[in-house]
């Protein structure tokens, strides 16, 4: 017997010879456990995102093995460290060249509201230039709580109806951005 | 130690410049002289080519604020002799709503981003240089952050104590 854990199907309909469930659960599930970070990474928060990635937290088990510092074909965007206004623009543009659908993480206190940085050159938190989906919280985070957050944006994923992105609620919500 | 003395630096800036030139001191042996903005160009051409001085090493350029003074904005001078060893520090001092001097940009390509740095951080306009623009911070600041002008944070604010942190 292997000890290989598979995902389990999601809820449908089973009988002999056939299995029924929605695309969206479907879908949600391949999204899921297919995710592609890109990891903007500027400071402590980063570094502990490598340990994240290396082979003891293994962040690749959860599906998420290739990472790579280009938005092509990345769908969830980790931004891990002191943002500066100065770099906002650059975040945004990173954010706008992946393509839907998409996802923010925003990890450690930095990323999320600017820290203990209460200055005139930090962004106050990445939410001023894009939505956010997660935030970390901790001042680095360890990696279990990376690993968490991710858990929580796979949540996200799953659940999420595949025509989330274009319901009224997001294109409000991305037009608050100042994004089409 | 360097091969001249602060004394013999001094005798030799003296005698170009006379009365012009105080001295401010010589604290931890850097010899720190106050210079008016219608002779610095003439002072750091005369320290950069002089064969025996030859002050050919712009260290830094920067800017310091005393808000309780007549004229509150002094721009800092840093040269370094490479060949006799020794330092200098040179400050000018202008008015309030005054704030120019002339760019050292004539004598050094490397003052061009020293002066934009203090420029962007202190509002000092230097007259003459080529491109003064923001380079550290965003261009759309309006005030110029360096300057004591702002109060120190709240100390009775809690949103920001080490403990949401996790330290």
């Amino acid at each position: 017997m292997s000890d290989i854990q598979i995902v389990n199907a999601p809820p449908g309909v089973e009988g002999s010879g056939f299995f029924a469930t929605s695309l969206d659960k479907a879908v949600g599930l391949a999204r899921s456990y297919s995710l592609w970070p890109l990891p903007f990474a500027t400071s402590c928060c980063g570094i502990e995102f490598m340990a994240t990635m290396g082979s003891h937290y293994d962040l690749a088990r959860f599906g998420a093995e290739r990472l790579s510092f280009s938005p092509r074909q990345a769908d969830l965007l980790m931004v891990m460290g002191t943002i500066s206004k100065k770099m906002a623009p650059v975040l945004r543009q990173v954010y706008l060249q992946m393509a839907e659908p998409r996802w923010v993480m925003a990890v450690g206190a930095c990323a999320s509201s600017g820290g203990i940085f209460d200055t005139y050159s930090v962004l106050q938190g990445i939410d001023e230039v894009i939505p956010v989906d997660v935030y970390v919280p901790g001042c680095p985070p360890r990696p279990e709580a990376i690993i968490d957050g991710f858990l929580q944006i796979q949540k996200l994923v799953q659940t999420e109806e595949r025509r989330r992105r274009e319901s009224p609620e997001y294109q409000k919500l991305l037009a608050s951005y100042g994004i089409q | 130690m360097g091969k001249i003395t602060n004394e013999e630096l001094l005798q030799q800036i003296n005698e170009k410049f006379g009365e012009a030139i105080k001295v401010e001191g010589e604290p931890y042996g850097l010899l720190t002289i106050e210079a008016g903005r219608e002779n610095i160009i003439d002072l750091l051409t005369f320290l950069k080519t002089s064969p025996e001085l030859q002050f050919i090493y712009l260290t830094d350029i920067t800017a310091i604020h005393y808000p309780e003074r007549e004229k509150p904005i002094g721009i800092v001078y840093h040269l370094h002799s490479l060949v006799n060893n020794v330092r200098i520090r040179i400050k000018v001092f202008v008015a309030d709503g005054d704030v120019w001097i002339p760019s050292a940009t004539v004598l050094w390509d490397g003052a061009n981003w020293m002066e934009r740095e203090t420029y962007d951080f202190f509002g000092v306009d230097f007259k003459g240089h080529p491109d003064l623009r923001r380079i550290l911070n965003v261009d759309d600041m309006t005030v110029f952050p360096m300057r004591r002008e702002y109060p120190l944070e709240d100390p009775n604010r809690v949103d920001k104590k080490d403990y949401f942190f996790g330290r």
